[in-house]
């Protein structure tokens, strides 16, 4: 068990080589890889979205954390395919059209990839036909929208009315997030869901997953 | 002398509103980028920086918060320097113009780009920005202090006068950049970087300026550049509006200026900005004729405001503003109000000076 408190806590500092070493050493001590992403990697990031909540984290200390997961997952993401471990859920991310913003969305994204969804990551400026494509071919059962700017984030609603128009709608769950977002807007547009933070975006993924 | 300092020298002058919303006021579609309009749409973004000259403005900015070259894609050399000409044409020698840029939207410790990139990005603009002849360089809403230090470094390259803004709107008391960057730690970041005055920008809220500007103050000696937030954005059904009004804004100056801003003002996403600089009325001989009217602040303000009764004149004129602000509608309702802003702060100096 001590390599993997030594996984925990690497992950909440940040620690990518021992992240990595820890993760070895508790597959080479016989542990199973998704106990390891189930028991350990998901509480530990689970940590970094509570610091993050109480503003003990800032942007910094979290990309820290993410890559120091990933550094992790690069290791046991092989495991868990061959052995058919299926993911919390499947999300498909990006920014939407006209917004390059991404430092958000990649916070998120890594947050939601350490709370173990499958995350399909479409980047930035990503418009509403493509969110389709990929919701459509990579059976996604969540889609979590981006913006950053007043000016751009009415392509939140666009892109949801696009959902609606594909018939699509009822086959996924939205979320929606960034500065500009309040909860009020998630509900005018018809979005299912909006978080203020990257730390609580993993939370609400679960919830609405399990709806 | 420092060219900053010099202007810097007798009262608070007053900067320019809005550009982003405005502009999608004037039709630019949202998700596009603003700065591509210097070169398709030149007269709607001189329209409407010399409606802030019109309304008071005394220093404008420019059209290129986005163009550099890992931001935004295109001529970006052509965008630059358009921005820069049409400002100057809406100036029309009333104004001082201040270059804009803003930061990558990566980040240089997440190894998305490297700091070669982004000193290379940053030096292209602050180049173009140059030799179209801005007054100053305006490196804005940043929250990284290494990226901001890339900008810094690039812009002083120029020989232009340097301000560097911070957006401080993360932590318990909102007093922390989204990198977690405290007041103290920036300031004393930038004024060893050689930055000629640090400021705050953006953020939550006008209400929280004040206490950002005190702590600048009192972490370094260069002027402080302030242009809060003029409120969070409110929706209203899916239309963007923003809670304060101008007469709301305004209402802060005093407590700005007692807080030791050089240049308090305001902004709200890109949406409105708005900076008053103290005396930017009586430059150095050699630019105020060149590009200002030689004005003395007391005129400027009696043409405004009759001095035998500032306060209720101020009250009404402010009302007024409110209500303009009201009856606007669409995204960014109060934004398209901005040039109101303006007004309001001219007559909130002019009553308390």
């Amino acid at each position: 068990m001590h390599d993997l408190e030594k996984l925990k806590e690497a992950l909440i500092v940040g620690d990518w080589k021992t992240a990595s070493a820890a993760t070895q050493a508790a597959l080479a001590g016989g542990v199973a890889p998704l106990t390891i992403v189930t028991g350990h990697l998901m509480p530990a990031m689970d940590e970094v979205g509570r610091r993050f909540e109480c503003e003990e984290y800032f942007v910094p200390e979290m990309l820290l954390s993410a890559r120091a997961m990933k550094a992790s997952m690069e290791i046991l993401r092989p495991l868990l395919t061959s052995s058919g471990a299926q993911p919390v859920g499947r999300v498909v991310i990006g920014t939407v059209k006209g917004d390059l913003h991404d430092i958000g969305k990649n916070l998120v994204a890594a947050m939601l990839e350490g709370g173990g969804f499958e995350v399909i990551d479409l980047g930035a400026d990503v418009a509403p036909e493509r969110f389709i494509e990929a919701a459509a071919t990579r059976h996604a059962d969540l889609v979590a929208l981006s913006a950053l700017l007043t000016v751009t984030m009415g392509w939140m609603k666009t892109t949801i009315d696009a959902f609606q128009a594909a018939g699509l709608r009822e086959k996924v769950k939205i979320m929606v997030g960034g500065a500009p977002v309040t909860q009020q807007y998630a509900d005018a547009i018809g979005a299912d869901g909006f978080t203020d933070s990257a730390g609580s975006a993993v939370a609400l993924a679960r919830k609405l997953v399990a709806a | 002398m420092n060219p900053l300092r010099e202007w810097l020298a007798g009262g608070l002058p007053i900067a320019d509103g809005a550009w982003g919303t405005e502009l999608q006021a004037r039709g630019l579609e949202p998700g596009a980028a603003p700065d591509i309009w210097n070169l398709t749409h030149p007269d709607r973004v001189e329209a409407m920086a010399r409606a802030y000259v019109e309304a008071g403005s005394q220093v404008t900015l420019t059209n290129t918060f986005r163009a550099n070259a890992i931001a935004m894609k295109g001529d970006l050399d052509a965008v630059n320097r358009a921005s820069v000409e049409i400002s100057q044409r809406a100036a029309a020698g009333r104004a001082l113009v201040f270059a804009s840029i803003g930061p990558t939207g990566k980040l240089p410790m997440a190894g998305e780009i490297t700091a070669e990139q982004a000193h290379a990005a940053f030096d292209a603009q602050a180049a173009s920005l140059a030799a179209a002849g801005a007054d100053a360089l305006l490196v804005e809403t940043m929250s990284d202090i290494e990226e901001a230090r890339l900008a810094v470094a690039a812009a002083k390259n120029t020989g232009l006068p340097v301000i560097v803004s911070f957006a401080f709107d993360s932590g318990k008391n909102k007093d922390r950049t989204m990198m977690g960057a405290t007041p103290e730690a920036v300031a004393a970041a930038m004024v060893e970087s050689g930055a000629d005055a640090v400021g705050a920008n953006c953020g939550v809220g006008v209400e929280y300026a004040a206490a950002i500007c005190r702590r600048l103050r009192a972490s370094c000696g260069v002027p402080i550049w302030i242009k809060p937030n003029a409120g969070l954005p409110a929706i209203e059904g899916t239309a963007v509006r923003y809670g304060a009004t101008a007469a709301f804004f305004a209402s802060h100056y005093s407590a700005l200026r007692d807080a030791g801003a050089s240049f308090p003002g305001g902004i709200s996403h890109g949406t409105l900005r708005v900076a008053l600089w103290r005396r930017l009325l009586s430059l150095p001989r050699r630019l105020s004729s060149r590009r200002m009217d030689r004005e003395p602040l007391q005129q400027h303000c009696s043409a405004r405001v009759p001095r035998r009764q500032p306060k209720r004149l101020r009250h009404e004129q402010l009302a007024q503003c409110r209500l303009k602000g009201d009856e606007k509608s669409g995204p960014g309702g109060c934004c398209g109000s901005a040039p109101d802003f303006i007004r309001a702060l001219v007559n909130a100096r002019c009553a308390a000076s």
